[in-house]
Formats: structure tokens, sequence, C-alpha cells
């Protein structure tokens, strides 16, 4: 891990603060309990949401709640092949949600992944582990990204010239 | 000081515990059950469960002296649980409410009780001998959200209520032929159902998550989502407070509080240990944790190197830091007093999300 990126993982004292949530029923809709960030029925449930950012190109928003916290994370994307590499990626990653537990099947608009923690989240699972979970994930994802980008090229080198051979 | 006596009952949350007056009977809210627990020797078994709500079961209280069961849940119901020679018979609440019921307390009379609810009213509900069932009255006037959590004044007339519109009140409950005139106090004289006698805003205007009566009663704390615990001592009626105190802590926020005599607070919350603060009116103070956890930091450090790579090589890091320091695993709901004399509490109880009700001397 890079020394400049080590401010911006202190999104975890925030995470921490923000996942003191409970069961909370809803008192919008009958015998409902649903995560209140998502419903956002009463204004007063709601805490302020935190961004948190690097730069314009990776940042984290986290939206906390009664019970309920939502974690949407942008993922740098330096230049094209970034970008289609994020989009596969993260498209890989909601197909498989239900695995995930944690997981948004949408990212929240101008995000490239979204995690939704509940209190039922919370309460089957360790709070510090789900926050080691969402920093190890913001470490490795970048490192994952590049990783990906130099493969790619390198393959893309080494096809072109075993496809170029023939014609030298 | 002495170890705390930990019940690890099983792998749930906890929502709300009480003990019966002989601390031999544990109600502890399961999911959509009430389960009590006998104990025998140190531990508690399992030895009944009180089925009947559809929802998850939020809150659950044992009066001392009759020996009642009061629970309610998030389907909007409250029973009455009685002991009968073929089990425990419950008998619905007419709480005439449409939202979740989330928080229930015997008064200290146990002629009545409080039920506090999303759909922004307490019923406070009595026994009605004509027609043989538990009637409510609604207290509903400036509540402008989910009520999380009461608590009763020894006069069983005045009623305190934290809510998640950021306010901490207190109400009069009086209920013509049940109650009995109460004193005349700080918070007021002529006490009509239904007076606001007072409405105290968290400084930060974060959601209250508990409310206590100090034993005379002349004096209110309650905690708010911010990490702080606010001491309110009432002047006269209608009057300003004489002081109200705010104590903020650089702590996860606290969700439930006990008072232990007058100059002494105890509460628990997100960070899974008891907390003690001190004070007066000329002023309060955080005196630290009642955990002791000196022990345990030795140890951790102390890890062999053999064992480091195990670790790493079975679940790719170095150390199980899966384990808190703290008796408790997870967010303790609440906190209750389990033995007390004259107002001084000599041992009491927690609850949490992690399935243990831990028992500590204060």
């Amino acid at each position: 891990m890079s020394q400049s990126l080590r401010p911006y993982l202190h999104v975890r004292s925030s995470l921490t603060a923000a996942l003191t949530i409970s069961n909370f029923a809803s008192q919008a809709s009958e015998r409902h309990n649903t995560p209140q960030v998502e419903a956002r029925d009463s204004p007063e449930l709601l805490l302020n949401p935190l961004h948190i950012s690097r730069n314009e190109n990776e940042k984290v928003f986290i939206e906390p709640s009664r019970n309920s916290v939502r974690v949407s994370i942008r993922i740098k994307q330096a230049d094209e092949i970034e970008h289609i590499l994020v989009h596969k990626f993260t498209r890989f990653l909601t197909q498989r949600a239900e695995s995930f537990f944690i997981l948004r099947r949408k990212p929240v608009e101008g995000f490239d992944i979204s995690f939704l923690i509940t209190n039922f989240h919370t309460e089957k699972m360790l709070t510090h582990k789900l926050i080691d979970f969402v920093i190890e994930f913001m470490e490795e994802v970048d490192k994952e990204i590049s990783e990906m980008k130099l493969f790619l090229n390198a393959r893309a080198r080494f096809v072109a010239e075993s496809f170029l051979t023939p014609f030298d | 000081m002495t170890t705390p006596q930990v019940h690890h009952l099983f792998h749930a949350p906890i929502a709300d515990h009480s003990f019966s007056t002989d601390k031999q009977t544990l109600a502890v809210a399961r999911e959509n059950n009430v389960e009590l627990y006998q104990q025998s020797g140190n531990k508690f078994a399992l030895s009944d469960e009180l089925k009947g709500h559809e929802k998850t079961v939020t809150s659950v209280d044992i009066a001392p002296n009759s020996g009642r069961i009061v629970t309610c849940s998030q389907d909007r119901n409250a029973y009455v649980w009685e002991k009968t020679p073929s089990g425990w018979k419950p008998t619905l609440v007419l709480l005439r409410i449409n939202r979740a019921a989330t928080f229930v307390r015997w008064s200290p009379s146990e002629q009545k009780f409080a039920v506090g609810s999303g759909a922004r009213v307490i019923a406070v509900c009595y026994f009605e001998e004509e027609n043989d069932w538990w009637i409510s009255k609604h207290l509903k006037k400036p509540i402008r959200s989910t009520i999380t959590t009461l608590a009763w004044h020894p006069n069983s007339v005045l009623l305190a209520a934290g809510s998640t519109d950021s306010h901490a009140r207190v109400f009069s409950s009086f209920i013509k032929g049940i109650d009995t005139r109460p004193e005349p106090s700080a918070w007021g004289e002529r006490l009509p159902f239904n007076t606001i006698c007072g409405e105290y805003l968290n400084d930060t205007a974060g959601w209250i998550q508990g409310v206590a009566f100090s034993p005379s009663g002349n004096a209110l704390a309650f905690t708010g989502h911010d990490s702080s615990v606010t001491v309110v001592y009432p002047s006269a009626p209608e009057q300003p407070p004489r002081a109200m105190l705010n104590i903020s802590t650089r702590m996860l926020p606290l969700n439930s509080l006990i008072w232990n005599g007058e100059t002494e607070i105890i509460a628990a919350g997100h960070d899974c240990e008891p907390f003690r603060f001190r004070g007066d009116e000329n002023g309060w103070q955080l005196a630290g944790s009642l955990e002791n956890k000196a022990g345990d930091a030795g140890g951790a450090r102390e890890e062999s190197a053999l064992n480091m790579f195990r670790q790493m090589d079975l679940k790719g890091q170095a150390s199980a830091d899966t384990k808190l320091k703290s008796t408790h695993q997870n967010t303790v709901n609440t906190i209750r007093v389990h033995e007390e004399a004259n107002g001084a509490v000599s041992s009491f109880s927690t609850s949490g999300v992690d399935g243990r009700v831990v028992v500590w001397s204060a």
C-alpha cells in the first residue's frame, strides 16, 4: 500500500461511527422492516451523508441511517481500458451479489460499486470485520485493476507479435 | 472487582431481557418468541417459550410483584402473559396502534404499563375490570417520530420517553380510577393525562436511545446517538430546568442507561462495555469503563511465530482478531438493575446482540 493511500483509508473511523445501527421497524408502512437508507421515508432517520475523496476519480460515499449504511466506492479509472476493466469487474461481482451478502445489486449513481450494510448483517457478522472487508476491498481493487491492465497489454503485444510474424 | 457472570444463551440478538424478582427466571426476547430461562446452579437453562408474536419481539418486562410478563413486537401487538397451572396464558392488549411496538415497561405500581411505538404514540395500558381486558389510552401530542425508549418515574404517573425526533419528554400518564393523585414535585403539581412536564432536545439533534429517572425521580438522564449523556434537573412546573448538563464523549453511542444512587450513571451501548459517569448538579464526567481488560493485553501480544505462519496459511491473516476484548462481543442493547437497595445498585445486568446476558457488580 502506498503512503499516499494511507490517509484515504481512514474511512475506517467514519465507517465505525456509521455502523452503530440497530433493528428498526418502518414507521411509514405497517409491519415492514426496510433499510431506511433505501426507503428514505422519514428524513429524521437519515444522517448526513459523508464524502471522502482522494481525487475526483477516487472517492467513497457513506450514507448512514437508523438501521442501515450504504457505502459507495468510485474506483480509479485513468483511461478507457481501465474504465472497461472496472465495468467488467464490478459487473462480475454484482451478478453474484447474494454470495457477498452486503453487496448492493446496483451501484449508486456516480459510483462503481455499492455496499448496503443493514442491522441484520452487523448482528450476524463482526462489525470490525465488515469494516476490514470494505477497507481491504478498497486497497485491493486498484491493485487488481492495474494488474489486469498490465496483463491485457502484455497479451495484446504477444498476440500482435505472433499475428504479424508471418508477414515479417 | 469480581468478574462478571456471563451467560451465553444463543447466537442471536437479544432485544431485551428481564429478571424476575427472585432472579431465578430470566425472560429473553429472541426473534419472534420470548424464551424463559430457569437458573440451575451457575447456569440458565431454557424452561419455556412464549409463542404468539408474528414478528420480532422488541421488548419484554416481568412485573416484580405479580410476576406477569408483558411483551411487545413489531407485529403491532402486546401480550400480557400470566402463569396458570397449564402454562403461560397470553392476553392480547388493545393497543390501537398501526405500526411496530418498540418498547414496553411496567409502571412501579404494576397497575399500568406503557408501550412505545412507531406510530408516534405511547399507549398507556391498564386493566379494565368490567370487560376483563387490557385497554390503552394514547399519549400522542408532540411526538413526531418513533418512540425508542421509555422509563417510569417512581410515582407511576410520570413517564419519560425518548424518540428518534431527538427529544426526550416527560409526560403525565395519570388515569382516573387507577392512579392515586401524585405528590406535587418539581415536574408538576396538577397532572392530568398527557400533560407535558418537560421536553428536552439533544444538543446535536441525535436520536434518543435511552432514558432513566434517578431513584428519587428528581432528575432525568438520557443518552443520544451523538454519544452523549444529558442529565436534567427540573426546577419547578412550567419553568426551565435548574440545570441541564450534557456530557459528550468520544465513544460510540450508548444505548441504555441506569442510575446508581443520585450521583452515578452506568451506561452501555455500541462500545460493547458499560461505562460509569459520576457527578451532580454542578457537573458530570465520565469515570471510566467497568470492564477489567488489563489481563488480556499481555496475552494478545505474545504470539509464537509458528502460530502466526499457521494462521497465515489457514486464513490468510497473521492473527485471528475475531474476538473483542470486552465481555460482550457485540452491541449492548439493554442494561437493567439486577439488585439494589434504596436506589444504590449492587449489581446490574446487560444483554446484547451477541446473545449474552451478563451480570456485573456495580
